[in-house]
């Protein structure tokens, strides 16, 4: 028998999975409705492919996948399209989300389907592609898409493929019974998924010492096929997947990491059975075995329900007694959720339908205050302080709550079982993983908005600093023409004797289009033209004085302007800067003239 | 059908914190009979006066507080704070002495932190070092083991015993005399050996001191039974009595006149024991994980030996164990467990640095 290791903490609650196995996996009727979830799974939801009052056969597809991560719907049964709208869902919320209702017809008429039976010689990708079109999703937790978990984008080759079969959550049997009424096709699945994966070295089934006789009904189908089963003492949680890893290879998974980045993939076993019905039956997953127990129900035991099932409709042909318990819970006493009422469906992640009397499961007793006695501490199994988490929760301390990995929490409950204060420990740890979630993204959107009014900020100055340098480039520049034009005058020299000296003003500093110069130049040789020179030396004389005069004016204004700091700067600089070039074009007309 | 909403898990674990409180109450039996055999009635009537005054104190301050008073006691955590001290207390105390201190640790170490679960130091501790900085006399009077007692006299009665800690009578001579702790503080000039053969405290003992190494083995076994209960790990017991053993071992300086004593006399006289499984596991004073509680204990030990060895006072577990709560949230911030997935353990203040 292959080594194994033990996980720390870990609890023994009562199991009660006698109850519900001592008949084998029953068929109920029909259901008259079926409503299917378009997400089951983890990923984007599928989208409807029918039209209200269309008639679908058995294992149709209703809805289609959409983009990488996500499964298509069938319809689980023959019938007619009822309803595409909002439904209360499995979801520890009590949400509504969009569902495909089918009015069944009670013939159960099978689409036409056709599978293989030579998988050994089809190419991988094709058998991927069979298991992803018959909508198979993870059977035991999160229902992550099974193509996509298969296909791990090949980093490095898949050496270890571990099949969890520990079904550690009391009262669930749903794993065990159908291992013992059908191994032969699990095992055949359990090949399926090797072909798919190019054959790991290392191919494990990970079962608990609870379930002999699924152990004994496992033991002639592997035998010589390179499947070991590995037995392991029965402790909560052990069917986790960091916890059965763990305890199969020694290995831990690293914070952060998935399976596939360590060379294994990890599947339950109820999903390889339906692996095999896609593959060799070609059959859709649209059925799947759910317990159905507690002692409110009248006979526990296990029901091969088709999706969508109403639990109502279980809950019904097993006599149950709505007076005898106040919950009813889709999946297992630790890690199960209360069902906000029997409309909800069955989903392909549905385990099991606790439905518990108040002799079972009492009211929960008001919490006593926290005495640290660390007993969470010790049931721990990825070995956090709970008591410690516990505080910082309460006091909203997101950062000593990281510090003390809250995220490597996997909710499993083990904490608030052994508490004898009766806390809600994994309550609180949600409350603040949502808590801290939302900081996040709120800190994401307010980094984004800070850095966009910085950039604003900083594009603004940047403006304003090129404004400023323009700015001082022109006042330069006209405090070097009144400091040539007072030289001028203070020589005494006369404009005209001027004028050959004008092309030395420093137009060179002030940016001036060449196409105005040309525009100008053009203009200034039409004017030529028509008057006699001295008219037009007249009139320039005429016109330079008057700019001269303009220029003067502006520029006292403009100096004004700049010491009282009013708005007006940049007007002012304008007209004076136009101001000047017309004198400046005017002097150069006049040396044209004078040549 | 509409059901109800609860989170999970539904299904929890059948013991409650009252059964805990119980629990540990029903392992200090053994403790009380051995002093009681040992050193007469004193230490019931202690532990019984503490047990009325712990009880009306917590009732007066939950109603004060507005809270509900029989959710409230119902935890039996005053009973808890209340035998310990009753038990730590000298048998024959006055009355008033261990009202002062019940009334001490309760309303002031405890409620006024915020009640249980809130209280930074061991309120039953905190009871007892005021009462030895305030009435040193009343503390330090301890009655004479059973097996030194003059010949022909014994222990007063339950009545005698009543009018001795509450109408002030005197008791008989000799009933009262040194610990062998004590003996060992004034015993400058004789070698281990010549103070065992003198002192009638340790030639009529075993291996200990009279009466004290069956109150300590007592106290031991009703630590065992809690151990076995898992009501406590192994970490701060055995980091305490390992440490205290280690000092002793180190500085018993081979019986010569200036050693503190033999190994087993540290960890079988005194509050060794008791401190060790009743005082230093009170978990809601102590550091937080294993490795934690380790340290923790192995400093409250180290601390007993400094003070008995080199310190003002015979014994001083309660000294050490009020300076390692101290040090609690400093050992919490350096002993995270390594989690699952991760290389390395965590400080608790990691993320606050940044």
């Amino acid at each position: 028998m292959s080594r194994t290791w033990v996980t720390p903490g870990g609890v023994h609650p009562p199991e009660n999975k006698h109850q519900s196995v001592t008949l084998p996996i029953g068929q109920l009727p029909i259901p008259e409705k079926l409503v299917i979830p378009l997400s089951q799974h983890i990923g984007a939801p599928a989208t409807p492919c029918v039209e209200m009052g269309q008639q679908v056969l058995k294992g149709q597809v209703i809805a289609q996948a959409v983009g990488m991560v996500s499964i298509p719907m069938h319809a689980p049964s023959s019938g007619t399209i009822s309803a595409i709208e909002h439904r209360p869902i499995a979801h520890a919320s009590g949400m509504l989300a969009p569902c495909i209702e089918i009015t069944t017809d009670g013939a159960d008429t099978w689409i036409e389907h056709q599978g293989i039976s030579d998988y050994e010689h089809i190419a991988p990708r094709k058998l991927l592609e069979m298991v992803g079109n018959a909508g198979i999703s993870g059977m035991g937790g999160a229902g992550f898409p099974s193509a996509v978990k298969l296909n791990p984008g090949r980093q490095r080759p898949i050496d270890t493929l571990i099949v969890n079969a520990t079904e550690c959550e009391p009262y669930i049997t749903a794993d065990d019974s159908a291992i013992r009424e059908r191994a032969g096709e699990i095992i055949e699945g359990i090949k399926i998924l090797s072909a798919i994966l190019d054959h790991p070295t290392n191919i494990m089934i990970g079962i608990e010492d609870n379930k002999p006789e699924a152990i004994a009904a496992l033991a002639p189908h592997v035998e010589g096929s390179g499947i070991s089963v590995v037995v392991f003492p029965t402790k909560y949680p052990s069917g986790g997947e960091k916890q059965l890893i763990y305890i199969l290879t020694g290995k831990e998974l690293p914070a952060g990491k998935l399976p596939a980045d360590e060379g294994m993939v990890c599947i339950n076993i109820g999903t390889t059975y339906a692996i095999k019905r896609a593959v060799i039956d070609g059959e859709p997953l649209i059925s799947r075995v759910t317990t159905v127990t507690g002692d409110a129900v009248g006979t526990p035991r296990n029901y091969d329900t088709l999706i969508g099932t109403p639990v109502r409709h279980l809950l019904e042909h097993n006599q149950f007694d709505e007076q005898a318990g106040g919950r009813v819970v889709m999946g297992g006493p630790m890690m199960g959720f209360t069902l906000p009422s029997a409309d909800v469906p069955i989903v392909k992640t549905t385990n099991c339908i606790l439905a518990p009397s108040y002799a079972e499961i009492p009211d929960d007793d008001p919490a006593q205050p926290c005495i640290r006695c660390g007993m969470c501490a010790e049931a721990c199994p990825v070995s956090l302080l709970p008591q410690q988490l516990f505080w910082y929760a309460q006091a909203e301390e997101h950062d000593r709550l990281e510090a003390h990995n809250l995220f490597d929490c996997i909710e499993c409950g083990a904490c608030s079982y052994v508490c004898p204060s009766n806390i809600p420990l994994v309550q609180y740890y949600r409350a603040a993983k949502g808590d801290i979630r939302q900081a996040r993204e709120e800190k994401v959107k307010s980094d984004h908005a800070r850095d966009r009014f910085e950039f604003h900020k900083e594009r603004i100055e940047q403006a304003e600093r090129e404004k400023e340098v323009k700015r001082a480039a022109r006042r330069e520049a006209t405090q070097q023409a009144k400091a040539d034009h007072l030289a001028a005058t203070a020589n005494g020299s006369a404009v005209s004797s001027a004028a050959p000296s004008a092309p030395a003003t420093p137009t060179g500093a002030v940016p001036s289009s060449s196409a105005a110069d040309i525009i100008a130049a053009a203009q200034a040789r039409a004017a030529a033209k028509q008057a006699s020179p001295e008219d037009q030396r007249a009139k320039l004389e005429r016109t330079i004085a008057s700019a001269e005069q303009r220029l003067k004016m502006a520029e006292e204004k403009l100096a004004e302007a700049v010491d009282s700091d009013s708005g007006k700067q940049d007007k002012l600089s304008a007209a004076v800067e136009n101001t000047r070039q017309k004198l400046e074009q005017s002097k150069s007309k006049l040396a044209e003239l004078a040549e | 059908m509409a059901f109800k909403q609860v989170s999970s898990p539904h299904a929890h674990a059948a013991q409650n914190t009252s059964q805990v409180m119980k629990l540990v109450l029903l392992a200090t039996i053994p403790g009380l009979a051995a002093l009681t055999w040992q050193f007469g009635w004193g230490s019931f009537i202690n532990v019984v006066l503490a047990s009325v005054t712990a009880v009306v104190c917590e009732a007066a301050i939950v109603k004060m507080r507005g809270r509900s008073i029989s959710f409230y006691l119902g935890d039996y955590s005053a009973v808890v704070t209340a035998v310990l001290l009753g038990l730590a207390l000298p048998p024959l105390a006055p009355w008033w002495v261990v009202v002062v201190g019940t009334v001490f640790s309760i309303v002031v170490a405890k409620q006024l932190y915020g009640g249980l679960g809130y209280n930074p130091f061991n309120p039953a501790m905190v009871g007892y070092v005021v009462l030895l900085i305030s009435f040193p006399i009343q503390m330090t009077t301890w009655v004479a083991p059973l097996a030194l007692l003059p010949a022909g006299a014994a222990h007063p009665g339950l009545i005698e015993s009543l009018q001795i800690v509450f109408a002030g009578y005197s008791p008989a001579d000799g009933v009262t005399g040194a610990t062998p702790l004590d003996v060992f503080k004034h015993s400058s000039g004789l070698l281990v050996d010549q103070v065992y053969d003198r002192e009638p405290l340790f030639n009529q003992a075993m291996f200990a001191g009279a009466g004290w190494e069956w109150v300590n083995l007592g106290f031991l076994l009703g630590g065992i039974i809690l151990l076995s209960q898992r009501i406590f790990t192994w970490h701060g017991p055995v980091g305490m009595l390992g440490a205290l053993a280690l000092m002793s071992i180190l500085f018993w300086d081979s019986g010569s006149s200036s050693s503190p004593g033999s190994p087993l006399m540290h960890l079988f006289s005194g509050a060794s024991m008791m401190g060790a499984f009743f005082i230093l596991t009170d978990p809601v004073s102590s550091a937080v994980s294993n490795r934690g509680r380790l340290i923790f204990g192995a400093l409250i030990g180290v601390l007993v030996y400094v003070i008995r060895a080199w310190g003002n006072y015979p014994d001083a577990v309660a000294f050490a164990v009020l300076l390692a709560n101290f040090a609690a949230p400093f050992i919490d911030n350096y002993t995270l467990p390594r989690t699952y997935g991760h290389t390395d353990r965590r400080r608790a203040t990691e993320k606050e640095e940044d």
